[in-house]
């Protein structure tokens, strides 16, 4: 994996809400065309470290660069170009509810290209059919199921053809089946647009099922215990949590062993 | 796609032709979202001219691609199987196939045509005032649900908590003084300027102090904390109401059995009616205090004002304006609840819902005060 360029490096990173610290310390690669996954136990910053990851918050300490760029240290022109290239998909969807879905998918193609109307208007149907979408563009948000949002959310994501794609959650909330045929419909976007994915997700089917690389954030110590592809950490961590967290099966014996 | 970003070379220009008897697309160029990408009508008004039995793809000329071009292929794929036109895509680049293949696995979803109104059935006067006697209808009903808490309250059996209550009493209360405390003041310069202006025309400017007292005693105070409770409590009724409609959290409260009337709507209702007759109270005294600052301007001394203020303060003046203030209480409460309770469910319709909230309260004020005053008026108070 490692003769493949690092897209994005993280650095000593320490974050904090105010003086409550969330992790510190966090130094990893991610690795060009990796489906990269951010996991832990509930409440350990795992969607914290993806708004840091996506400039929504910044650093108490350490950066963030990608392809040796800081974002952090950008100035608006810069952050705008880097900007341009993320697709993100939020945790509750974000879509924007007054908006229609191909309204919604339309607004980064209006934001960052110079397409006329016409030719937007067959890029996000397009959009939508490859989420298995088509014909919903007059829908609102609200009309639609949990699933359908879920994946109105990545075609709006995918807009752009963007290098790194970040899912928060992607299939909280979804049945096993949709929640399977949304791990694929990622990979098959990451396999066709060639693009980076980092996902923080706790379902260990699709931890297993998509991830090539990933990082375990522990809550009591505060900092990343493992680097690594999960499916080797399952049997390999130095760490039992880790082992636990990841064959889900193992009892826990007398409380939390670090 | 990968392509595209290893060459940022000079990029091409996309153009598509069809060739051998309109039997062949040929594609030529770099067809990105950063190049001028002719649209799908162009390949469609040829794709009308020609009208070919089948259609193949050249793609030997074409460079950088992205989702542009795929679109762009989805488009023509959809438009051949609609027109019948046999279509052959086995040339184009691997990952445009697949991409292809992904967006077509699933049938375009057809929305059912919305019954579209006639415009005879839309001005027809019967259903506006079939509108307006819902409108009413729903008015009324959640003033009866409310009036029904609100026994409940009395009784003592309603599910409302004592730390809601106080709450609201404090947001409406202490939190608006530094609020009224500008706008009563200055209402009340501005009736004492009215009135000494056109008293002095008779000589009579001592009797600024009358015009400003009962001024703010019967009429001002009363309704000018209820315009500022309005935009500001009302208001906020509202949207908290209706973010808990959107959240599902209204939800949750009937489902656990509790009435969302005495939940919700009661201690906010309770805190503006208890609280509005003090904030009129309040208004009144710095509204007077305005009056006579004024007033010391215009040759009226503070002594004099006083003389004239005792003669005129009676208690029916000061008691119409706290029953208003009582009566305004109730009214911008069941606007805002209302406006929250009937909120849709989505973030758009919380604005609606506070606007709503606003309008209907000072619709209900203005006409409440009218209705008053005639009142009185009858009375003789």
């Amino acid at each position: 994996m490692s003769e493949r360029p690092v897209h994005i490096h993280v650095e000593q990173l320490t974050m904090a809400y105010g003086s409550r610290l969330i992790q510190e310390n966090l130094t990893f690669d991610i690795y060009r065309g990796d489906v990269f996954i951010i996991m832990g136990g509930s409440g350990c910053g795992k969607s914290t470290l993806l708004k840091h990851m996506i400039g929504l918050f910044p650093p108490a300490h350490g950066d963030i660069f990608y392809e040796g760029a800081s974002f952090q240290q950008a100035d608006a022109a810069e952050q705008f170009q880097m900007r341009r290239n993320w697709g993100i998909t939020y945790q509750t969807g974000g879509l924007f509810s007054a908006m229609t879905l191909g309204q919604n998918v339309a607004l980064p193609l209006q934001q960052y290209t110079n397409l006329p109307p016409n030719e937007i208007v067959d890029l996000v149907a397009y959009k939508l059919a490859l989420v298995g979408l088509g014909g919903y563009e007059a829908y609102y948000p609200s009309e639609l199921s949990g699933g359908m949002q879920k994946r109105a959310g990545l075609a709006r994501a995918i807009a752009l053809d963007p290098e790194i794609l970040f899912f928060d959650e992607p299939s909280a909330g979804l049945d096993p089946i949709s929640s399977q045929l949304l791990d694929e419909l990622i990979l098959e976007m990451q396999d066709s647009l060639g693009a980076t994915v980092v996902i923080v997700t706790h379902e260990l089917a699709s931890i297993f099922s998509i991830a090539s690389n990933s990082v375990f954030l522990d809550a009591e110590t505060k900092t990343m215990i493992d680097y690594g592809d999960p499916r080797v950490l399952r049997e390999n961590s130095k760490h039992e949590k880790v082992r636990r967290f990841l064959a889900r099966g193992g009892q826990p014996k007398n409380g939390d062993i670090a | 796609m990968q392509a595209l970003r290893e060459s940022s070379n000079e990029l091409r220009k996309p153009e598509f032709r069809l060739g051998d008897n309109g039997q062949c697309l040929y594609l030529k160029g770099d067809w990105t979202l950063q190049t001028d990408c002719p649209a799908f009508d162009e390949l469609r008004v040829a794709l009308e001219n020609t009208a070919p039995a089948k259609l193949t793809c050249d793609t030997s000329e074409l460079g950088q691609w992205d989702s542009v071009l795929a679109a762009f292929l989805l488009m023509a794929h959809g438009y051949a199987k609609q027109s019948g036109i046999e279509i052959n895509l086995q040339s184009i680049p691997e990952g445009a196939q697949r991409l292809l293949e992904l967006a077509t696995a699933v049938e375009a979803h057809q929305r059912p045509a919305p019954a579209v109104k006639k415009l005879a059935e839309r001005l027809d006067p019967r259903t506006a005032f079939t509108a307006f006697r819902n409108n009413v209808e729903e008015h009324l009903a959640f003033i009866g649900e409310a009036s029904v808490a609100l026994a409940k309250f009395v009784a003592g059996r309603a599910n409302t908590r004592r730390e809601d209550l106080l709450k609201f009493i404090y947001d409406a209360g202490p939190d608006a003084l530094g609020i009224i405390t500008l706008t009563s003041f200055l209402v009340g310069m501005i009736l004492a300027y009215l009135g000494a202006a056109q008293l002095a025309q008779f000589g009579a400017q001592l009797y600024v102090a009358d015009l400003v007292t009962i001024g703010m005693l019967r009429e001002m105070g009363a309704l000018m904390v209820a315009v500022v409770m309005a935009g500001r409590t009302g208001a906020a009724y509202a949207a908290q109401l209706g973010t808990m409609q959107t959240n599902e959290e209204i939800d949750a409260i009937v489902t656990l059995g509790i009435s969302p009337m005495e939940f919700l709507v009661l201690p906010r209702m309770i805190a503006l009616v208890l609280i509005m007759p003090l904030l009129v109270l309040y208004a009144n005294v710095i509204g007077i205090l305005g009056g006579a600052i004024v007033a010391a301007g215009m040759e009226v001394s503070l002594m004099q004002f006083y003389q004239e203020f005792k003669k005129v303060l009676a208690f029916h003046h000061l008691g119409v304006g706290l029953v208003k203030g009582l009566l305004f209480g109730i009214l911008i409460a069941i606007a805002g609840c209302r406006a929250g309770i009937h909120c849709g469910r989505n973030s758009a319709a919380v604005g609606q819902a506070a606007t709503n909230a606003v309008v209907t309260s000072i619709v209900y004020l203005i006409v409440a005060d009218a209705l008053v005053n005639i009142l009185l008026q009858k009375l003789g108070i």
